[in-house]
């Protein structure tokens, strides 16, 4: 925990951080460890193309004709391009339900996690009250009971409250995990009090300093947590394959272990809703890729 | 600094005032929603779930106490549990090593010598935020019989058609490697963060010095690295532990239960032989696993962690 409680106490790890130490590389005349380095580079690149494969090889099969998938030699392009395996997959399997459920249990559920952390974060991290420091123990002592543990019970609870094969489901059993309080408590940490007593004074309620004040300054923190929230919801697995057995509520990932099982031998199919599968999430970080990349300095796990 | 110190005086006495209370109220508001949700849906199936290893509970039916009969099963005369115990740590043995030695390597290559790096860092990272199943499902696809793995083999070296997901080892080694090859990245980013902390004084006086690279890799990067590398151990190990998507989409567990692992098993007990309370004895043999691992870690890290930076 040390480890973690440090590495996030490091000043915000903005970007202008790395600015003195480029100047100061100068400066001694250290031209060595910043000069490009052409065959480094090619060889890099060389290890990140066969990396590559299997995503070259899903699209590549997506847009085969189903006889052509297993051809040998094999071919990275069939005899022709098939656009038509996507709109096939589509009606094949509801597919175009699964992403829908996907997208609205994954949207709500990081709009949940969201707003919650952030009220909580808050509360720990500037707000007296009795118990605080127990309190914010038992979150952080959950942060270590991997969520497999606790499929069974939250089962059983979800039974209970007749909720099983429902959105609710879906969503409500992960949407108050510890982690996002945790990591924006620390974030919040880091601010300065001296920017909210100037508004306390003035007579500003807590709600809205934490809105006005400390968000536009968290935004980072608060877009590193929605992204890697809404992608653990998309790619969730196990909990959607147990709490649901309609394909009304099938999420993508159920979606395409019922294709697997179904159709077995259509992989051109299943590749192309693959494919379809991925867009979401891979969008989400090539637009994001320098919160993200920031925010695991930050929290070191991300969505683990 | 010194602004802060009426505030300061002003909250030490919580509780004892009209302005104590209110501020009492105020932090039960900004608590309630995450602390109710947390109560019911986090800190109760925990409690619950090593109590429900005490008891018999189907899905459908009734449910009794059955005292220490499930965990007595589990190790006396379940034929499954001890080989998915086994497959679930030759797991754990191959992908941390693997995915740490990857990791850090990619990181340190990703240096500021190539160009474009920030690309470079998030295309490795990408199948980290791709669904794992559909992650799966090509591997399943490239390393099936008559596959693109296949092929390769047979028409560059030689080796006849193969079957490596139906091979006892060779589909462990399958899940190992697609793991790695789907969860390296998360490692690779928390150490390319940590090496560009590094003060890059500490090279150049190496430099002077006339420390080989190779050394300096190993007494400034590896120390100056060591709480990054500490964390993201703990972690990859507490990960590695609960694996079931891959193997679940790659063998199925097969062949025969070569690939089984203990979230694996526990699925199949709760919700395919309907067996609730083994399901609960199999996590939490798992959660004490992972409990006694973690402890052994922190109690290394002593050791092992360099913490002044």
């Amino acid at each position: 925990m040390t480890a973690e409680v440090q590495g996030a106490a490091r000043p915000t790890l903005t970007t202008p951080a790395a600015a003195p130490s480029r100047a100061r590389g100068r400066r001694t005349n250290k031209v060595d460890r910043s000069r490009p380095a052409p065959l480094s580079q090619a060889l890099l690149t060389l290890v990140l193309l066969v990396f590559m494969v299997p995503f070259v090889w899903m699209v590549a099969t997506s847009l085969k004709p189903g006889s052509e998938v297993f051809a040998s030699p094999p071919s990275l392009v069939g005899s022709q391009l098939r656009f038509a395996n996507f709109s096939e997959a589509w009606s094949y399997v509801p597919f175009g339900r699964y992403m829908a459920n996907g997208m609205v249990v994954a949207v709500l559920g990081t709009l949940l996690v969201c707003v919650t952390s952030i009220l909580a974060a808050y509360a720990f991290a500037r707000l007296e009250f009795k118990g605080r420091e127990l309190i914010f123990l038992l979150y952080l002592i959950t942060l270590m009971v991997p969520q497999e543990v606790m499929i069974v019970p939250m089962f059983i609870l979800m039974q209970q409250l007749g909720w099983t094969n429902s959105y609710q489901a879906l969503i409500l059993p992960w949407a108050f995990s510890a982690f996002g309080t945790f990591l924006l408590r620390q974030f919040f940490l880091n601010i300065p009090k001296e920017l909210e007593e100037a508004a306390l004074v003035d007579g500003a309620n807590r709600l809205r300093i934490l809105t006005s004040i400390v968000l536009p300054i968290a935004r980072p923190a608060v877009a590193v947590l929605a992204v890697f929230t809404f992608i653990n919801y998309w790619n969730s697995f196990l909990w959607p394959l147990i709490i649901t057995n309609s394909t009304d509520l099938f999420t993508v990932p159920v979606g395409l272990n019922g294709f697997l099982g179904q159709q077995g031998s259509q992989w051109h199919l299943l590749m192309a809703a693959s494919t379809i599968s991925m867009l979401p999430t891979v969008v989400i970080v090539l637009l994001l890729q320098r919160h993200l990349v920031r925010g695991i300095a930050l929290s070191g796990l991300g969505g683990r | 600094m010194t602004l802060v110190a009426p505030a300061a005086a002003r909250a030490a006495t919580p509780g004892q005032t009209a302005a104590g209370r209110r501020a009492g109220l105020t932090a039960l508001g900004f608590l309630a929603p995450s602390g109710l949700g947390f109560l019911i849906f986090t800190l109760a199936p925990i409690v619950g779930s090593i109590a429900l290893a005490f008891f018999s509970w189907p899905i459908l039916g009734d449910h009794t106490f059955v005292g220490g009969k499930n965990f007595v099963t589990l190790v006396t005369t379940d034929p499954v549990f001890f080989r998915a115990l086994r497959n679930t740590v030759i797991f754990v043995v191959l992908y941390v090593p693997v995915n740490f030695v990857i990791s850090l390597g990619l990181a340190v290559w990703i240096s500021p010598r190539i160009r474009l790096r920030g690309l470079y860092r998030v295309l490795f990272f990408l199948p980290a935020v791709t669904p794992i199943v559909a992650n799966a499902l090509v591997w399943r696809l490239m390393l099936q019989p008559k596959g693109l793995v296949d092929d390769v083999l047979t028409a560059w070296f030689g080796l006849g058609p193969t079957n490596l997901l139906g091979g006892q080892v060779s589909a462990m080694v399958c899940v190992v490697a697609m793991s790695v090859w789907q969860g390296f990245g998360y490692n690779m980013l928390v150490f390319s963060a940590g090496l560009d902390a590094i003060n890059p004084n500490l090279y150049e006086a190496a430099d002077i010095d006339g420390v080989s690279r190779w050394r300096q890799f190993w007494t400034i990067t590896v120390p100056m690295l060591s709480p990054s590398m500490f964390f993201a151990a703990v972690l990859t190990m507490i990960t590695s532990f609960q694996v079931f998507s891959q193997p679940y989409i790659l063998t199925g567990g097969g062949p025969g239960a070569a690939t089984q692992t203990m979230v694996m098993y526990m699925y199949q007990k709760g919700f395919q032989f309907y067996s609730l309370g083994m399901a609960s004895a199999i996590s939490t043999v798992l959660l004490i696993i992972i409990v006694l691992v973690t402890g052994l870690q922190f109690l290394g890290q002593r050791r092992f962690v360099h913490y002044d930076g």
